[in-house]
């Protein structure tokens, strides 16, 4: 047994490939077979179930290459209403732990059980346990735990022995864990920052312990202070669960740089329909959208509408993203694309103006709200689209 | 170049340059004002390179001659000066500075050489014709409020200006929507015009062609192609670029089935519902209006900051209806009525609502209901 494992008491825990455990759960059929969330003409995998993981698959790559590692694939197009009530779900059993739950998406968060013990009358590591059992017995699905003492090593940790992971990552083992990692395990890096720690030498965590504090910092900014203390397991961040939402965004790294739109316009949508996701669970909406493009030259291109009254429906932010990224140009290939919101106001405020110029959009969003309503009265279950009951 | 001109008369001409000159410019050229004296007057110009305007004053010229100074400060210059002065402008083409007398005052300006100046190319206008200056301000004005800022949807970023058929016959018509009110106002179509291209003209313009139609008597000389536009008095000529876009489809959207029909004072309603208005937090002004039997009933509930309703006596004489609009399209609706009294054709609470005075129907305004 882990020697610090009744102290430890900062928790990130991780669904494990939620939307297709959510399919798989409502759709017993699925269980054996590989499942892939996305596609249709869109042609982007969301999630894959590890059965398709097994295969090769990974998220964000283009439906075409999923399915010829995977061709007996099951394609499932997303619902991501059923996904933000899944996530409601799991969140109402972490609620029960802590009031310090800090959601990062609809399948991760942190929780900070600091002090708990003495409440539940068990410690921490009692209690995540007996999360994940409950996620598995009430909800039908798994999620994976990393435990440790700050932030970031909970994160580390979650990820460790996925699926149905249990890890835990203690301040005695915390330096020689990292060392010989990759520094891409530190959260934030990107490839660009990659790229020039690459160019000073520094590939693993361990590397960066042979550089001053000064040092860092001088050659990389604010990034190469927080990497000294990161590379020693500081993280002095809080769980902050009520820290106001400022911005709501979604991106994807490709597998290979492209400029094709079709595939970009794939990634807009899906992105888009997470974003919408997310407002929606968070009872937001935004009135800005933001379209973030990386160029295979790490250049980023960022560019931003508001819009006249703010919204939460992924049909509205597709839309304006998409007209984003045509004002754009397409001066791909692009190696990133990442969809927002920002200027966040209560749900209660959005989409209640139609468009005069496209009646359609209005119908679409009362069939999107009303779905959302009557599953949130009977459950997930209440509605399904046609292609579910196949 | 050397002439003499009097103040009211130069400041009138560079007000109008300054105004289509951008604020913020990367070509410095663009910031400066053509000056053009010859024979008896003097011709200043100012581009953007999407509007050019070209304001002809007369003045007496000593010694013809041409350059361009920042039009701003020309313009800032100018207004400072006493009324009634007489601004001699004088530019010895050596030094490169522009000279401005007035009295005891004295200005030296830098110059750009008037070869750099940008002079937008010469269109063939397919049509030609005159209009008077109300009918224009009367379309324009009651039209140009719904114009959208909506970069995305730039085809909406200006006046649909074109020939239609309207209730009485042909007529020259303008559009303009931003997705949530629509504006769609008629006039008599003057002789010439029925082969005009339909052009988008711009938010900017609209705002540059007003001030050419205050002169009630004036007829101004319209020329269109499918390019470009041009407005012009004997003194002013205001050319533009027309927004390179189709304007989308608006006969869809003006509603033929509504039958549930409100009359009401506009300047009554346009107060109450500015009142109402008041507690509802900035964010989301959505308005309700219940109607009954001869009775509108105005209300906003904002939970985070207050409550308000407001009576009006009406004529309303179909079944209930409850419907939300936002506060601020209302009004600036309301406000289009200036001499009978605003008519409301509604269908459901979901439904594009249509607004007109009275009967006219060269007048109409469709605007979006809101959820409330």
């Amino acid at each position: 047994m882990h020697d610090e494992l009744w102290d430890l008491s900062i928790a990130h825990m991780d669904c494990d490939a939620f939307y297709a455990s959510v399919e798989k759960r409502d759709n017993p059929e699925l269980q054996d077979k590989p499942v892939i969330i996305g596609g249709g003409k869109r042609g982007v995998v969301s999630t894959a179930c590890y059965i398709a993981r097994i295969r090769g698959v990974r998220s964000a790559m283009p439906m075409f290459q999923a399915l010829k590692l995977c061709p007996d694939a099951v394609v499932v197009r997303p619902r991501m209403d059923a996904y933000a009530e899944a996530s409601r779900a799991v969140r109402a059993l972490m609620d029960e732990l802590t009031p310090q739950i800090e959601p990062l998406s609809l399948d991760e968060a942190f929780l900070d059980l600091t002090g708990t013990a003495r409440l539940h009358g068990a410690p921490p590591a009692i209690m995540l346990a007996r999360l994940v059992k409950r996620m598995k017995e009430e909800l039908g699905l798994s999620g994976s735990i990393g435990l440790s003492h700050n932030k970031f090593l909970a994160k580390v940790a979650s990820d460790l022995d996925k699926p149905r992971g249990f890890s835990v990552i203690g301040k005695a083992e915390t330096v020689d864990f990292l060392k010989p990692k990759p520094v891409r395990l530190i959260w934030g890096i990107g490839p660009a920052t990659q790229a020039s720690l690459d160019k000073a030498g520094i590939h693993t965590i361990g590397d960066l312990h042979r550089w001053e504090k000064d040092q860092l910092t001088e050659r990389f900014g604010q990034t190469g202070e927080r990497l000294f203390h990161l590379a020693r397991g500081e993280d002095f961040r809080r769980i902050s669960p009520n820290a106001p939402v400022k911005s709501i965004s979604k991106e994807t790294t490709f597998f290979e740089d492209t400029s094709d739109p079709d595939v970009l316009d794939g990634h807009l949508w899906r992105l888009s329909e997470q974003v919408s996701a997310r407002a929606k669970a968070k009872d937001k909406a935004g009135r800005v959208v933001t379209l973030k493009l990386k160029t295979k030259a790490f250049k980023t291109i960022t560019k931003r509408q508001s819009l006249h009254q703010p919204t939460q429906m992924a049909d509205t932010i597709y839309r304006v993203a998409r007209s984003l990224y045509d004002a754009a140009g397409n001066t791909g290939p692009f190696r990133l694309i990442g969809v927002g919101i920002s200027d966040l106001t209560a749900a209660q405020d959005a989409d209640r103006e139609g468009d005069l110029l496209d009646p359609d959009a209005c119908r679409r969003a009362n069939a999107e709200r009303a779905t959302d309503k009557i599953r949130a009265k009977f459950g997930t279950d209440a509605i399904k689209k046609g292609r579910a009951l196949r | 170049m050397k002439f003499s001109i009097e103040r009211a008369v130069l400041l009138k001409a560079v007000a109008q340059a300054q105004s289509v000159v951008e604020r913020r410019n990367t070509i410095p050229i663009l910031a400066n004002v053509l000056i053009e004296a010859e024979g008896d007057s003097v011709q200043f110009r100012a581009t953007d390179l999407d509007i050019e305007v070209v304001d002809k004053a007369s003045a007496m010229v000593e010694r013809a001659g041409a350059t361009t100074v920042a039009a701003v400060t020309l313009n800032e210059i100018v207004r400072k000066l006493p009324d009634g002065a007489l601004v001699t402008l004088t530019e010895d083409g050596v030094k490169g500075r522009l000279t401005i007398e007035a009295g005891r005052s004295n200005f030296s300006l830098a110059t750009l050489p008037k070869e750099d100046f940008p002079v937008m190319a010469s269109s063939d206008y397919a049509t030609n014709f005159a209009a008077p200056a109300p009918v224009l301000r009367r379309l324009f004005d009651k039209s140009k409020f719904a114009i959208s800022t909506e970069e995305t949807r730039y085809y909406l970023n200006g006046v649909y200006m074109h020939v239609a058929t309207g209730e009485d016959g042909p007529a020259l018509r303008c559009v303009a929507t931003d997705g949530h009110r629509l504006a769609r106002i008629d006039a008599a179509l003057p002789d010439g015009a029925s082969d005009m291209p339909g052009v988008i003209v711009p938010r900017k313009t609209v705002g540059e062609l007003r001030k050419l139609l205050d002169d009630d008597d004036m007829q101004i000389a319209v020329s269109v192609s499918e390019t470009k536009v041009r407005f012009a008095t004997p003194n002013i000529t205001l050319t533009s670029k027309v927004i390179d876009g189709t304007f989308p489809d608006y006969t869809r959207v003006i509603p033929q089935g509504n039958t549930r029909r409100l009359e009401v004072d506009a300047s009554d309603f346009a107060k109450a519902v500015d009142r109402v208005a008041t507690v509802s937090s900035e964010r989301s002004r959505a308005v309700k209006l219940s109607l009954d039997e001869d009775r509108l009933v105005l209300s906003v509930n904002a939970p985070d900051s207050g409550a308000a309703t407001e009576e009006l006596a009406v004529a309303y004489d179909d079944e209930r209806l409850e419907i939300g609009f936002n506060a601020k399209y209302l009004l600036e609706i309301a406000s289009q009525v200036d001499r009978e009294n605003a008519v409301f054709l509604f269908n459901s609470s979901g439904d594009p609502t249509l607004m007109r005075e009275g009967n006219d129907t060269s007048a109409v305004y469709v605007v979006m209901p809101m959820r409330v």
